[in-house]
């Protein structure tokens, strides 16, 4: 690297440490101090915000948001690969318009579509009312896990979709071809063409709708009505509510931890790097 | 190439827009305000500027405890807050309130005598009353059979998955405690544990904890039964006509909203002057209008429409007041209701 664009770098550099580094280093300092740590010369060292951690209550509150983060991440993929298979598929002069309409409602605030939710969703909202009108009583919608999980699918499927279409529109055709040329049939070649060569979208597809479903806490603020309580609301909750900041900064140690090894995990399964998708975004 | 213009021209249109801010209030007074959202009439800030050249910086939080982080982080130094009983007594306890100068504010006539010293200020140094309340139980009457008058009704399985409770710890303690005939401001372990299980207990009967919500939710029929301050349930009432609120016999808790000037203020003056403008006669009439919460002043309360008038949310009789309990700053006992109140909502 030369000279001149060393300095190109310097403000991305000085950005990323105002802004990551920093910020991720104050989190660290609080989770294992008691109290301020504006002041170094009564700063307090303890383990203690970590060992609160493994109580079987915050335990529970961690095994809980993660078994919602997967199905949420499951039925994403579900969803998602087959939309993304038929969006590579589409004629190339209008593949643009279906991708832009697919990514159309992201334009919105995540807020305002979760409140759209509330509406359809509610004992007097769209469904319910249809359901009267043709005679039948009210279902209870709202405020459960499938509300959460609905509003999470909604809200995070564009981010398994693209990945996985990103993958399977740079993939040579030629391949698919050959593989035909040589007997397979179509879910053979499936199996065995498309869906290897596929895998690094899939697997950060995963990753980008897994890493928010898990922290999130508007989804089951507003859809789950707080009747359950999740990791992202329970540090939202120790921050702003309890201010105890050194408990909610241990809680999201352990977040980012669970974050990054899970996704070690899925790259272990991304074997051929050549795919690249982790360099998709 | 077109990039590295289009970028330019952005810089150019972002630095004309901030040095819009900036100039123009170079010698006017700012005066930084922190208040609840929803809870005063905007148009009041618009006058208040205008009659006295000073400029008002407008910030707003959701919960008393938003409040007490915000002004701790220091990122803002206020000079007037509006906020609730416990969390102000927090706040004078810390030292981080500032006395007035009551000469500054003539309108401190009008406050009734009952609200002017205070469990939060019992010298009536530090403070001067905004709105006060009750907590309650809003109900609809097209649901509920017969005129509850008891806490039970939050605990009725015949209004399962109709019932809504606030996510707001001290509020729902409250009316367990008040159930179970104990004291709002307890820190007695066995009392809370016993709060804590009659809170799990309800927990399949509850169809959601919210706060700002509620209001609307029981206009739209959302919902039965409420567990809801005062001035909203008025509010909704005015939308709704077939919604009731009462206070439960068991007593509850009454709440006073005061302003308050932070040590960090640096135009206390200006603040001062603020304080009065909002406690004049109209000026609280407009703001009746606008928050629907009972009001502290004496000139103003007969004055306010009829309906207001023999609300019993928003003018409560003598005796449902003797039964009632304002919340007191628990120090450091709060961490326990704290922990109760997770293990509640994560059961």
């Amino acid at each position: 690297m030369n000279k001149k664009q060393k300095f190109f770098a310097y403000p991305y550099v000085v950005w990323m440490f105002i802004f990551i580094v920093l910020p991720i280093v104050l989190v660290f300092l609080y989770s294992i101090t008691t109290k301020e740590v504006n002041n170094i010369k009564t700063i307090n060292f303890t383990l203690n915000n970590y060992k609160l951690f493994f109580d079987p209550l915050y335990i529970g509150v961690t095994i809980r948001s993660i078994n919602l983060a997967l199905v949420s991440t499951i039925f994403c993929l579900v969803l998602g690969y087959p939309i993304a298979f038929i969006i590579s598929k589409i004629n190339i002069k209008h593949r643009n318009t279906v991708l832009l309409l697919f990514i159309l409602p992201m334009w919105m605030n995540m807020l305002l579509r979760t409140y759209a939710w509330m509406t359809i969703l509610g004992n007097n909202g769209i469904i319910n009312n249809f359901l009267n009108m043709l005679g039948f009583p009210s279902l209870r919608l709202l405020y459960n896990n499938s509300a959460i999980i609905i509003g999470m699918v909604y809200n995070f499927l564009p981010f398994m979709v693209l990945p996985i279409y990103t993958a399977l529109s740079k993939m040579d055709q030629h391949l698919v071809e050959a593989s035909h040329d040589l007997g397979a049939d179509n879910r053979t070649t499936f199996l065995r063409v498309i869906l290897p060569l596929s895998l690094p979208g899939v697997i950060s597809g995963i990753i980008m709708v897994f890493m928010p479903a898990v922290s999130s806490f508007v989804i089951p603020r507003l859809l789950g009505g707080n009747r359950s309580l999740y990791i992202g609301t329970l540090i939202e909750n120790l921050f702003l509510v309890t201010g105890d900041w050194n408990f909610g900064s241990a809680v999201a140690i352990m977040m980012m931890l669970i974050i990054l090894v899970s996704m070690s995990i899925l790259n272990r399964f991304d074997v051929d790097k050549e795919g690249g998708g982790s360099n998709l975004w | 190439m077109k990039k590295k213009t289009f970028i330019l021209v952005l810089a150019i249109a972002l630095s004309l827009i901030f040095t819009g801010c900036s100039s123009g209030n170079k010698d006017k007074v700012v005066l930084n305000v922190l208040n609840y959202g929803e809870y005063i009439d905007m148009d009041l800030l618009d006058e208040f500027e205008k009659s006295f050249d000073v400029k008002i910086n407008y910030e707003i939080y959701p919960t008393p405890e938003d409040m007490y982080t915000k002004v701790k982080s220091g990122a803002t130094n206020f000079d007037l807050i509006i906020s609730s009983d416990y969390m102000i007594e927090r706040l004078i306890n810390e030292g981080w309130v500032l006395e007035l100068d009551y000469d500054n504010i003539p309108n401190y006539q009008y406050i009734d005598e009952d609200f002017r010293k205070t469990a939060f200020d019992p010298e009536g140094k530090y403070t001067v009353p905004y709105f006060w309340g009750t907590l309650g139980i809003l109900y609809d009457t097209t649901k509920v059979d017969g005129t509850p008058t008891s806490w039970d009704l939050l605990w009725d399985e015949g209004y399962a998955g109709q019932i809504l409770m606030m996510d707001s710890q001290r509020d729902s303690f409250g009316a367990a405690l008040k159930k179970l005939g104990y004291s709002l401001n307890t820190t007695d372990e066995s009392e809370l544990e016993e709060a804590k299980q009659l809170l799990i207990q309800q927990k399949p009967l509850v169809l959601a904890y919210v706060v700002d919500e509620v209001r609307d939710m029981m206009i739209g029929g959302e919902a039965a039964v409420a567990l809801l301050w005062s001035g909203e349930a008025v509010a909704a009432m005015g939308e709704n006509e077939n919604l009731a609120y009462y206070v439960p016999e068991e007593g509850s808790n009454v709440w006073v909203d005061a302003m308050f000037i932070p040590k960090t203020s640096t135009h206390k003056k200006e603040a001062e002057m603020f304080m009065n403008f909002l406690t004049e006669k109209e000026n609280t009439l407009l703001n009746i209008d606008y928050v629907w919460y009972s009001t502290v002043h004496t000139e103003a309360i007969n004055e306010v429409d009829e309906f207001l008038f023999d609300n019993p949310g928003f003018n409560p009789s003598d005796d449902i007041l003797e039964r009632t309990e304002m919340f007191r700053d628990l120090g450091d006992s709060l961490q326990l209701y704290y922990r109760i109140w997770t293990e509640v909502l994560a059961n």
